[in-house]
């Protein structure tokens, strides 16, 4: 019988998955301490041992051994190291005791399986800790059964149950009762302050393969009579296949074979570098490109937007117009960013085996549980034939919530009847992009007798666009008369969610904003944005999901811990602070100049995301979201002719590199709360950090981005 | 197809593949070091590098014909038991996100020590900055080939 807890991540079913545990397990013959102590001279390796399934989640050992599956696609975020930390805490087992396992795209067990809005740990924090205390409760209940007493009698330490009466029991001894035990309700969790694991610097799970290089990642999967595909596709978006001759490409060495599906070419070869090769020796007529836009007409098209009556209104608080009408001054200024390709270190890949009987996948992908059921829309198969493997991911950035690799693996094997590897060549990863939009944001104040009355939002953009949500956060709720409104350009460049979607530049626009504000008044950019807040905290009318207390709070340490306003001669300042993805965050960004250029030496960042699971990876989140924005705000951008994506490659598309990333310093604040985002929140504010700081060294003020573009030097 | 001999990691392997197939392709398709990894094929990204004869090299723009008679070092072949002190240094410090650039970025850091034991900050910087790391890293790399040198 399955019930309903809409708490639980893991279905009842999950837990009665016990076939062939009354069949008893083989006696390992070792004891705990020869598996887990380093010095042991019989060095047995845990992913050899004989676990039995607990649940889809659990499966425990006889030695105490356990192991733990991430259900969540890793890609860097680690959520394959911070997930199973919440099992492992509450499950009351030592960390080194637990192993941990990639799950495959399982939606009879797991709830939402998917990476993407820093959301893994949130909408498991809960869950997830219920699943390893639920487990713990069915193991206790086990060992009172055998001893005859009650279960409130009996405590757990570090994986071993112990009873009043001294007896102890270790968890692989008792997992087989245990598990076909009727599953407690209401399990008590741990009080915050007993937490053994959570709150500890754990290391990445994966880094011993990381670093000695074992297959771990897409582009490393393999399955036997495995051939390698690449494609040919349009090189410009909205063009579309005329004719095509294969002659040179089929006589490349390694070639197997030529075809077309839709617009795109496939090649296949019995290695990388011949499909490759390949799809270079192909000639391809493509429709005309004369009615295709370049980058210079979204320009000048989304500025026309801007003033324009297509402008939809997507919050409205009091009445900006009259606010302007009454104002002693109106000040307006427009921010710009291009287009952005995620550029993932591991270009786009996927692995794919259609036959008769079932569809098999294995890759990188965000987005497992959609992609799966569009490849069998596609095939017109079952959502039960498809099979997908999860593999560890060389980056996401939001790519890889878009599936269309995946698909195109999927209609390349079933064309060809073979086990496919796709390859994205880097030129195809860019120009094959779901690009962060181009935007526009056009951001005026009404200032009457030295104080902000009216705040004017205006976006223009191709692709996604800012929600009624996006446009609640800082500074909504500061000023009484409060509009944002937004327009769309269509166009044929397809679009799609880059790292801190829309807040990645509405973040820039409106920090940027009010550092021009501050000057405007006269006024301490950090004083500022606090007496903002003060009047958010007064506004009980509108409910946000943010709190001014927490933006008050990060914005003040940061300060305190920048040294504010008293940096060295030399150094120059700049501040912004940033609600996305649940978490608050303040940043300071220092600048010097280096024969009159402004370097970024120095970002100090404070984040509120609640209680830090693993701080140790919360860091590298921090820092990676920093550097992360710095490097697009600096050098990112994506130039269009005709449709044609431009900067194909890393010799034309700009990176950071080492010696461009300063130092960064993170703090967070002291939170029992909930867990909120890590993953995205460090990159929105930085942009404007950064641009401030470098009007405090220069006196030029960035709007457009990316920055060095508009340096004269 | 011609067949080239060579040694990596100190064994000697044939392959049968053409003369102009970059070494990194060998490596991964035909021998299974997957370790190494594709990310520009142009040398810009420094995902791909092997040690030839002990130094830093693109295993993207180095055809197999080339690769021949030298010494070549993968990822897997740096240490036997991943405990080269630039492996230790990169646990310690808990360096990789995604993870995908890393086995690179160790093999150019391994040879920057193999030359210059004690870097300065700038030698780190500019033995570097030919590999990317698309999360941002470079902090925790920068500290960790410092702390390397020491081990």
């Amino acid at each position: 019988m399955e019930t309903s807890n809409n708490s639980l991540s893991f279905s009842r079913r999950s837990f009665i998955k016990t076939v062939g545990l009354s069949t008893g397990g083989i006696m390992l013959g070792f004891t705990l301490f020869e598996a887990c102590n380093p010095d042991s001279k019989v060095m047995i390796d845990p992913e050899t041992l004989n676990y039995k399934d607990f649940n889809a989640f659990i499966k425990i050992a006889e030695n105490g051994m356990v192991t733990i599956y991430s259900k969540n696609p890793e890609i860097g975020q680690g959520v394959k190291t911070s997930m199973p930390m919440l099992i492992a805490e509450e499950l009351d087992v030592p960390w080194e005791h637990v192993l941990v396992r990639q799950a495959d795209l399982d939606t009879k067990n797991f709830k939402g399986q998917v990476a993407g809005g820093s959301q893994s740990i949130r909408s498991s924090w809960t869950p997830l800790r219920q699943t390893g205390a639920t487990a713990r409760q069915m193991l206790i209940n086990a060992a009172a059964i055998k001893w005859g007493v009650d279960a409130s009698e009996c405590t757990t330490n570090e994986g071993v149950i112990e009873n009043s009466r001294g007896e102890k029991l270790g968890y692989g001894e008792i997992v087989t009762e245990a598990a076909l035990l009727e599953i407690p309700d209401n399990v008590k969790l741990k009080n915050p302050k007993d937490f053994k694991i959570i709150g500890k610097d754990i290391r990445n799970v994966d880094i011993d393969k990381i670093t000695s290089g074992k297959p771990l990642f897409g582009l490393d999967y393999k399955k036997e009579g495995m051939v390698y595909a690449v494609s040919l596709r349009p090189p410009a978006f909205g063009q579309k296949l005329v004719s095509f001759d294969a002659t040179e490409a089929k006589n490349v060495p390694g070639v197997i074979d030529v075809f077309q599906f839709g617009d795109k070419i496939a090649v296949l070869g019995n290695n990388t570098w011949a499909a490759m090769s390949g799809k270079n020796a192909l000639i391809a007529e493509w429709s005309s490109d004369e009615t295709l836009m370049s980058s210079e007409d979204h320009d000048v098209e989304l500025e026309k937007l801007l003033d324009s009556d297509k402008l939809k209104e997507v919050r409205s608080d009091g009445n900006v117009n009259i606010a302007k009408m009454n104002a002693d001054k109106v000040i307006e200024y427009t921010y710009e960013a291009p287009f952005l390709p995620h550029s993932c270190m591991e270009p786009m890949n996927f692995f794919a085996h259609v036959t008769d009987d079932k569809v098999e996948l294995a890759g990188p992908i965000q987005t497992p549980e959609g992609t799966a059921r569009q490849v069998a829309g596609l095939l017109k198969r079952e959502p039960d034939d498809v099979h997908l493997v999860l593999t560890r991911i060389g980056g996401g950035f939001g790519r890889r919530l878009i599936g269309d690799y995946a698909l195109e693996a999927a209609e390349i094997s079933n064309i060809s009847k073979k086990p496919v590897k796709l390859v994205y060549t880097r030129e195809d990863d860019m120009a094959g992009g779901f690009y962060r939009p181009i935007v526009k944001y056009k951001i005026s104040a009404a200032i009457k007798d030295n104080k902000l009355i009216g705040y004017h939002l205006k976006e223009a953009a191709v692709g996604s666009s800012i929600n009624k949500s996006r446009a609640s956060y800082f500074p909504a709720g500061c000023v009484k008369n409060y509009k944002v409104e937004a327009a769309q350009l269509r166009s044929e460049i397809t679009t799609g969610p880059w790292r801190a979607p829309v807040c990645n530049f509405l973040a820039t626009a409106e920090q940027t904003f009010i550092d021009e504000l501050a000057e405007e008044l006269n006024q301490d950019p950090v004083k500022l944005r606090l007496e903002l807040l003060e009047v958010a905290k007064k506004d009980k009318k509108n409910k946000m999901e943010w709190s001014p207390e927490r933006m008050q709070a990060v914005i003040k340490l940061a300060a305190e811990k920048a040294n504010w306003g008293k940096s060295k001669k030399g150094v120059y300042q700049g501040f912004s602070a940033y609600y996305s993805h649940n978490s608050h965050v303040a940043e300071v960004a220092e600048v010097v100049l280096k024969d009159g250029v402004p370097v970024v030496t120095k970002v100090y960042c404070v984040v509120d995301c609640g209680v830090v699971v693993n701080p140790l990876g919360a860091k590298n989140q921090l820092e990676g979201g920093i550097i992360d924005g710095i490097g697009h705000a600096m050098y990112g951008e994506m130039p269009f002719v005709k449709g044609k994506p431009q900067n194909l490659n890393y010799g034309d598309y700009r990176l950071i590199r080492m010696m461009e990333t300063p130092i960064v310093e993170t703090y967070f604040i002291d939170s029992n709360e909930d867990p909120t985002g890590l993953g995205e929140p460090s990159l929105p504010p930085v942009g404007a950090a950064v641009a401030n700081a470098i009007k405090a060294a220069t006196g030029e003020r960035y709007r457009k981005q990316p920055y060095t573009k508009y340096m004269v030097s | 197809m011609p067949t080239f001999n060579l040694k990596i990691n100190n064994e000697k392997h044939t392959v049968e593949v053409d003369a102009d197939t970059p070494l990194l392709w060998v490596l991964r398709d035909s021998l299974g070091f997957v370790g190494t990894k594709y990310g520009c094929g142009i040398g810009q990204c420094g995902a791909c590098t092997v040690h030839v004869e002990g130094t830093a090299t693109r295993s993207c723009l180095l055809q197999v014909s080339q690769a021949e008679g030298v010494n070549i070092t993968t990822i897997e072949g740096l240490s036997e038991n991943g405990d080269h002190p630039v492996q230790k240094a990169w646990l310690e410090h808990d360096v990789p996100q995604c993870g995908y650039c890393q086995a690179g970025q160790i093999m150019t850091a391994s040879a920057l020590l193999n030359n210059n034991p004690n870097p300065s900050d700038e030698d780190i910087e500019s033995a570097m900055n030919g590999n990317i790391c698309r999360c941002g890293t470079y902090v925790r790399i920068k500290e960790a080939v410092k702390t390397a040198a020491k081990l």
